[in-house]
């Protein structure tokens, strides 16, 4: 059986199209990532398969259910980390895991749940006092009370310190590993590309790109690039006097399309004959993150988080939450 | 299908917590108590006591002891505490200076009048709007009554033969213990409730929870049984501070269990009501005061509503906490179940009507 198969999924807040027509199958054992900037409706999506949200339009069909109106059918088998995970202030770890066993049915050892996340250090310290990365994690613990076929990871990163973030990686990795089904939701390229077999990248409502991140690169990346450090003036040479594709980044850095490999002759001999100066020449290809800002009208900060400063998308991440 | 198993699991979970947080006890426990001992203590000793009267004895010369003994007979009835004002003191504004309504001269040539069998008035000073100077007016004239009649040697013809009622005396602490167990019946699983449904539903936690098999009613139910089982604890601990501190006159009986239930059921369902329709935490904060405190004050918690003007009383019978306490107070002073089953079948009607109508708009999850 295809765990998640969706169809045609709107769902729109007002005027606000937060998921608009989006289709997709996830296949049995498979990590899936929707990747997006803020707003671009990951949480909103993940939560009409989840059976939280009520759809507007398309199909939805997890492990066979509709999520919605099979909810409670549904969630007996599935495993959720939703975005901000949060527990009662007053309950420590143990605690927190004893009650999720006892309301599933299943009987589990609490310790060694909370130490297959590596919260084994804190299983007695009541929540209020985890910090944000122990939370977290306790969520992920939560998630896995049920030996749930299927997991929905909303974010299970955000926000948190790199060695907690590796933590739970790992985590998601031994789940791969064990066969399960995982979706999660992230913000970060590289944890798309560390855990995820393939990825949709997720803007203002749609799927833009989907596939094996080479995959991704390979569709709607420009391929090999030449790089060279000149003046302006050289990139104005260039573009007179070749067909080529040239970009002058402003910081002296001139950025050549090479789309056949004679582009790289034509390149070179063009720079020789304008007398220019010039230095340190490399060629590169696109990496995710050059096609994600490509794709997505948005930038990288240096923590890899997509930054999109846009009126369109905060107010609809307002509207979510 | 509701489970038992759940319920439980999530009540042990709600509970823990709540023992583990101060402010939570307090207010459940604690509070409640402190409210009996100091309204037990100020009011038991004021009602059950003496009235202050204010004495100026004039009469330096008390020919045969009269004015001793009319004095004497006054202390004798124990409704009256005689203080003694200096002759010198300008007597009304003594009264004045000591806030006192309640005053009695004795004139100079009260015992000479008297055993000359000349009329002789005493002046006595009192405040009419205030029931403590009509019982000093009737135990003064009792008094003097006594002593017109020993003038003639005359015995009375009507007499009183003193016989304890049915309801027994009612002192303000077996009236202060209900009114008490009310009041903690509505406060903690209201405020709490409110808070927690507002707060829960901010942090996203019923849309977690709803993410198990945990269904909304069982998280209600698991606390109405928790409000039970605290206002049970609660009751317990009032009514043995009523008891063994105050003396209270307290009636147990069986017809005390449906009200322990109800009432905090219904206030229960009732905060959530609030917690659930507001769209924010302030807002549910504020809606849950406006309902809370007039019924705090004005449903027989802290005196009577019988000493409130008509349109208070009015007032009274539409709140429900009114009908919680009139029932436990039909049972715990009155042992007058008629009224009491009265109260019950409107706080079951209501508490069916706010429970059912919480588990309905409650929603664990958004469209």
């Amino acid at each position: 059986m295809i765990p998640v198969e969706i169809s045609s999924v709107k769902k729109s807040y007002g005027d606000i199209k937060a998921v608009d027509g989006v289709s997709f199958s996830v296949n049995e054992g498979e990590v899936f990532a929707l990747l997006g900037p803020n707003g671009a409706g990951k949480t909103t999506l993940i939560e009409i398969m989840e059976g939280l949200r009520k759809r507007d339009d398309g199909t939805v069909k997890v492990l066979g259910l509709d999520p919605w109106n099979n909810g409670y059918m549904l969630h007996r088998r599935i495993g959720v980390i939703p975005q901000d995970f949060t527990f009662f202030d007053k309950a420590n770890p143990r605690e927190a895991v004893k009650y999720y066993a006892d309301l599933f049915g299943v009987s589990v050892d609490p310790d060694s749940i909370l130490k297959e996340v590596v919260l084994d250090d804190s299983v007695s310290v009541l929540f209020e006092n985890l910090s944000g990365g122990q939370k977290q994690k306790l969520g992920l613990a939560l998630s896995l009370v049920n030996s749930a076929e299927l997991l929905f990871l909303d974010e299970p990163t955000t926000g948190l310190d790199p060695n907690a973030r590796r933590a739970i990686w790992d985590v998601v990795r031994g789940l791969r590993s064990k066969g399960k089904t995982v979706i999660l939701t992230t913000h970060y390229l590289d944890e798309a590309e560390q855990l995820s077999d393939r990825v949709a990248i997720m803007d203002h409502g749609h799927i833009v790109a989907m596939g094996t991140p080479e995959d991704i690169i390979e569709t709607h990346g420009s391929g090999e690039r030449l790089e060279i450090h000149g003046t302006e003036e050289l990139a104005a040479y260039l573009r007179e006097n070749t067909k080529l594709n040239v970009e002058y980044s402003g910081k002296g850095l001139i950025d050549i399309a090479i789309v056949q490999k004679r582009d790289a002759l034509v390149a070179l001999t063009a720079i020789e004959e304008s007398g220019l100066e010039w230095h340190d020449l490399h060629t590169r290809r696109d990496s995710l993150d050059d096609v994600f800002v490509k794709l997505v009208s948005g930038r990288i900060d240096e923590k890899g988080e997509i930054r999109v400063e846009n009126a369109g998308n905060d107010s609809r991440d307002q509207r979510r939450r | 299908m509701t489970s038992a198993r759940r319920i439980v699991s999530d009540l042990r979970l709600f509970g823990r917590g709540y023992l583990r947080n101060v402010a939570g006890l307090f207010f459940g426990l604690i509070f409640p108590v402190i409210l009996i001992l100091i309204f037990g203590a100020i009011f038991s000793s004021g009602f059950s006591g003496s009235i202050t009267l204010y004495v100026q004895n004039q009469d330096t010369r008390d020919i045969f002891h009269v004015t001793t003994g009319f004095l004497g007979n006054l202390t004798g009835t124990g409704t009256v505490n005689l203080v003694m004002v200096s002759p010198s003191e300008n007597f009304s504004q003594y009264l004045s200076a000591h806030s006192a309504s309640d005053g009695l001269i004795i004139p100079s040539d009260f015992s000479a009048n008297y055993t000359a069998g000349k009329p002789v008035s005493l002046p006595l000073y009192g405040n009419p709007s205030q029931s403590s100077s009509q019982i000093v007016s009737g135990t003064v004239s009792g008094v003097i009554n006594g002593f017109n009649l020993g003038y003639f040697h005359g015995t009375p013809i009507i007499g009183i033969a003193p016989t304890t009622s049915n309801s027994q005396v009612t002192k303000y602490i077996d009236f202060l213990v209900p009114g008490l167990v009310g009041f903690s019946i509505l406060v903690s699983p209201m405020f709490s409730l409110v808070s927690i449904s507002s707060e829960y539903k901010r942090i996203k936690l019923f849309k977690q929870l709803s993410l198990t098999p945990l269904t909304k009613i069982e998280w209600l139910a698991s606390k109405v049984l928790f409000y039970i089982l605290l206002s049970a604890a609660s009751f317990l601990l009032m009514v043995a501070v009523g008891v063994f501190v105050f003396n209270a006159n307290i009636v147990f009986s069986l017809w005390l269990i449906p009200f322990l239930v109800l009432g905090p059921m219904f206030f229960a369902s009732l905060g959530m009501l609030v917690g659930t329709v507001s769209k924010s935490t302030e807002t549910a904060s504020v809606v849950g005061n406006i309902i809370t405190f007039p019924m705090m004050f004005l449903s027989g918690t802290f005196f009577p509503i019988t000493l409130m003007p008509m349109y208070l009383r009015y007032l009274a019978h539409v709140l429900p906490l009114f009908y919680i306490i009139d029932g436990l107070n039909g049972v715990m002073i009155y042992s007058n179940y008629a009224q009491a089953a009265i109260d019950l079948v409107v706080v079951a009607v209501i508490t069916i009507i706010a429970f059912v109508a919480a588990a309905r708009l409650f929603k664990w999850r958004e469209d």
